[in-house]
């Protein structure tokens, strides 16, 4: 073995590939902005909470599409399977302690995302889409025909969640506790995915992004690899699914279907994959968007919706912050010289 | 003896049913097979003329199979030019541009339709000696399924002797096979794409107007069946005429027979069913080429 040339560390590459996963000054902004919207806007606090728990969902897709480049329409299966979870064990009276309810959702999200996992992955393509559809299309008729501990079509309403550590209570017309809970679940979350995609295992999910045939040739476990990760995220998928549930007190088959799925995969692109704020960014632009377009033009804001998608498929495959960065790039070339961004590290 | 026309009747349904599944399905199939392209705004073909056909019928007075020629041609000519325009740009892309170009496309499709005609379900008045039932000879039946079925026939006659007697159907079945090679050997891809994928949408509109009568005809028509036509096109295999056929009848017949004695449930069947045999060949039951 030749050892690595005298002074390698001085390298660009190298100094880039080891600065990479360091905090920067703005990744505070968007926790500060979430922070100030519960001051600013105490009125909407039922609004924020479905914004966090979107962009928590989202960021669990990323890590599987964006990441590992697993292309999938089933996701909202595992949301849904944290959804059930939490909901069939406080309507049964068997567990409603939050934090905990949310553990269990993730065991059982992450059994679900096994189970698939270890069948579909198997597969790409098309098959693979298909099966993640079929799966999904699945639970839902089983969540659909098992009404007696499931509600069938009706879901479970009025659920009764404990107070949080016993004190803070989640109260659905003044949803200050749910806000502050989703964040503090979305920040926790945030920091396992994101020390996760800086590591070695997130680096070999782009490795097999990128080029599988070489992961294999290098000797990468690459089907083992595509499964943790799968399982991961359905896991946080799951937790996502269960704080909805407690936070809106109610679950129902809308939680496992094809429309849920879709969207959040029309977030992450929107706000730009594989690069974890795309999820915030997609999440906050789709969700105040539809959030005031939907209400007086339904219509008009799918047809618009439908626009953007194929605007983006056809010119802006990265997003929105896909065009920050080339916007950064452009004007950091003119100025003084290119700006080391997360961009630089895709093709 | 009741037991057989019991039998008989529920399968005349399932085929009947079957061959709109193929009449919509046959262009997806060979659209994805030829170029790979994961087309989720064939849906929306079928609605776009499953529309077209029901407005020529209520507002101009069309026969019913004027209208059906009407709308093959307009659903044709249509996707012929978002074709050449839009998708001719994507076809090196990944499965997820696609994916997400169709979606955006399925939406604008309904929210069009949604605006110009309105959301309801539109009634698709069949002539008269189409309705009411006919004597098969050991049993009366609806007049319509049997049509159906008849059409079915003529459709997948028409297509098998195309795609295996003429020299357009000998170049698709080359550009599926290996479309490199095809292109090699100087047939022209891009124009056999573009009239593939027209006839295709021509074909999905004709089953979106034939089915409209069981299946219904409103805006949501583009996404509510999708994942039947995805089904049967992956389980029948990916350009594949015979394929489509065999898995269109056999999921019509299966569907049919299950609503009839497990009400509920019965799309579970077909989805686990599905998901069990791709994973045992994941180029489908009748497909030669893995995906």
């Amino acid at each position: 073995m030749t050892p690595p040339p005298a002074g390698w560390a001085d390298h660009p590459a190298a100094a880039a590939l080891a600065a990479r996963h360091r905090l920067r000054a703005w990744e505070s902004i968007p926790w500060a902005l979430a922070l100030a919207f519960y001051f600013v806007f105490p009125k909407h606090l039922g609004f924020g909470t479905e914004l966090l728990v979107t962009t928590l969902f989202a960021i669990s897709l990323d890590l599987v599409l964006g990441y590992a480049g697993i292309v999938t329409l089933g996701h909202a299966a595992f949301f849904g399977a944290g959804a059930y979870t939490v909901g069939m064990l406080a309507k049964l009276g068997i567990w409603n302690e939050p934090l905990s309810g949310l553990i269990l959702a993730a065991v059982v999200a992450a059994a679900v995302g096994l189970g698939s996992g270890l069948v579909l992955l198997r597969t790409h393509g098309l098959t693979l889409l298909m099966l993640t559809l079929c799966t999904m299309a699945l639970l839902e008729e089983a969540a659909n025909l098992a009404h007696d501990y499931t509600g069938g079509f009706d879901g479970l309403d009025s659920l009764p969640i404990a107070p949080l550590f016993g004190v803070f209570e989640f109260n659905p017309l003044y949803p200050k506790t749910q806000y502050l809970y989703s964040l503090a679940v979305l920040f926790v979350c945030f920091v396992f995915v994101r020390t996760l995609v800086y590591s070695p295992f997130g680096q070999s999910l782009r490795g097999i992004r990128e080029n599988m045939l070489r992961m294999h040739a290098v000797g990468a476990p690459v089907r083992g690899r595509l499964v943790l990760c799968y399982t991961v995220s359905a896991a946080i998928a799951g937790v996502a699914g269960g704080v909805w549930a407690q936070a809106n007190a109610y679950v129902n088959l809308g939680t496992l279907g094809l429309d849920r799925a879709a969207t959040v995969l029309i977030i992450l692109v929107l706000g730009g994959y594989g690069r974890l704020y795309g999820a915030f960014v997609g999440a906050v632009a789709y969700m105040v968007l539809s959030h005031v377009l939907s209400k007086i033009y339904p219509t008009a804001w799918q047809l618009g919706l439908g626009l953007l998608l194929v605007v983006i498929a056809l010119f802006a495959r990265n997003g929105i912050l896909g065009i920050a960065e080339a916007a950064v790039r452009a004007v950091g070339r003119r100025g003084a010289g290119a700006l080391p961004s997360e961009a630089s590290e895709r093709p | 003896m009741i037991f057989g026309v019991d039998v008989a009747s529920m399968l005349l349904g399932g085929v009947a049913a079957g061959m709109v599944l193929f009449i919509v399905s046959v262009g997806l199939s060979v659209t994805m097979g030829l170029m790979g392209f994961v087309n989720l705004a064939h849906g929306g073909f079928a609605m776009l003329g499953g529309y077209a056909i029901a407005l020529a019928m209520k507002q101009w007075g069309f026969g019913f199979g004027t209208a059906l020629v009407f709308g093959f041609v307009v659903t044709a000519a249509a996707s012929a030019a978002l074709e050449r325009l839009l998708y001719a740009r994507l076809y090196r892309a990944t499965d997820l541009d696609q994916v997400l170009f169709t979606i955006g496309l399925v939406f604008m499709m309904i929210a069009s339709v949604t605006l110009l005609v309105g959301p309801e379900n539109q009634p698709l008045a069949l002539p008269a000696m189409l309705r009411g039932q006919i004597n098969l000879g050991f049993m009366r039946y609806r007049t319509y399924s049997v049509v159906l079925i008849v059409i079915g026939i003529v459709i997948v006659s028409g297509l098998w002797l195309g795609v295996e007697r003429t020299r357009f159907g000998a170049q698709i079945r080359a550009a599926v096979d290996n479309r490199r090679m095809a292109e090699s050997l100087g047939i022209n891809i891009a124009r056999l794409f573009t009239i593939t994928f027209a006839l295709g949408s021509g074909m999905a509109a004709l089953g979106g107007g034939l089915g409209a009568e069981f299946l219904g005809l409103d805006p949501q028509y583009a996404l509510k069946y999708l994942v039947y036509f995805l089904i049967v096109v992956a389980v029948g295999g990916l350009g594949r005429v015979s394929g489509v056929f065999y898995a269109a009848l056999l999921i019509g017949v299966l569907d049919f027979v299950l609503k009839k004695y497990v009400p509920q449930g019965g799309s579970a069947f077909i989805y686990v069913l599905t998901i069990l045999l791709l994973l045992w060949r994941p180029q489908g039951l009748f497909g030669a080429r893995a995906t």
